[in-house]
């Protein structure tokens, strides 16, 4: 078969597609997906509704090796109306755990504040786990200049 | 690291029922485990896993850390204090070491 030029093209394009698509793969970055296994499981199946948790986190970080995070839920912290525990999520790292944070009647208030470590712009998703069994999510898209892995 | 030190501030005093506010750092470089040294190997992981804080014996905070945790970790949580007493905070080591601190607290 005589191959013309554009066909040959359309091959090399192909091929780097393919390429691309491998390295995907093959890279130890998390998708989304991971998240949402994690996520999951954290939950038990259940799926987070939103409302009552507040993720805070910079729309822009210049540097993603410190990344302040904070969250806070609606909550009385006595009695029935009790945060259990809060998971911190990133589907962009190399590895979709952030941090959980377990709270108590004790807390006060069920809030914490941290830094964390983005490798890429992503998705940063808080689950808050309250003690009847709800569960409910906020997401904010982080985007990072230099990322912080130590890739 | 031998010389993860840990700075932790709590108001001296406040008033009974009070929602106080607790910061906490601990120098530790929180080896990812995802680094590679010159040679190209991979820098085993080393962080901090797991943050306590106790009010006289009864937790108040604990957090279960990820290697996504910034370098010299940061924490800052709320405690609600009805009585005077000490806040005790442990960090753990993966190498098992747990690094410990105590502040005091005046109520009144």
């Amino acid at each position: 078969m005589q191959l013309t030029r554009r066909q040959t093209l359309g091959l090399a394009g192909g091929a780097a597609a393919v390429v691309v698509t491998g390295f995907q793969v093959t890279t130890a970055f998390a998708s989304a997906e991971d998240a949402t296994k994690l996520i999951m499981e954290f939950t038990g199946g259940k799926e987070p509704a939103s409302g009552k948790i507040t993720l805070t986190a910079p729309e822009i970080a210049e540097n993603g090796n410190t990344v302040p995070i904070s969250v806070s839920v609606e909550s009385a912290m006595s009695g029935d109306d009790l945060v259990d525990s809060v998971m911190l999520v990133a589907d962009g790292n190399p590895n979709p755990a952030v941090a959980t944070f377990h709270f108590t009647e004790m807390s006060g208030t069920a809030a914490a504040t941290t830094r964390m470590r983005l490798a890429k712009t992503q998705n940063v998703i808080a689950v808050a786990k309250m003690k009847d069994g709800s569960v409910f999510s906020d997401t904010k898209l982080v985007k990072v200049t230099i990322g912080g892995c130590g890739g | 690291m031998a010389d993860s030190k840990p700075r932790v501030k709590v108001p001296k005093s406040a008033k009974a029922g009070e929602v106080i506010t607790i910061k906490t750092l601990i120098s530790h470089t929180m080896e990812s485990g995802q680094r590679k040294d010159k040679d190209g190997k991979i820098i085993p992981r080393k962080i901090i896993n797991k943050f306590t804080c106790e009010f006289n014996g009864k937790k108040v905070f604990e957090c279960d850390v990820d290697p996504a945790i910034s370098a010299n970790p940061f924490f800052e949580f709320t405690a609600k204090v009805n009585e005077s007493g000490t806040f005790k905070f442990s960090w753990v080591d993966d190498d098992g070491t747990i690094y410990t601190d105590e502040k005091k607290i005046e109520v009144n």
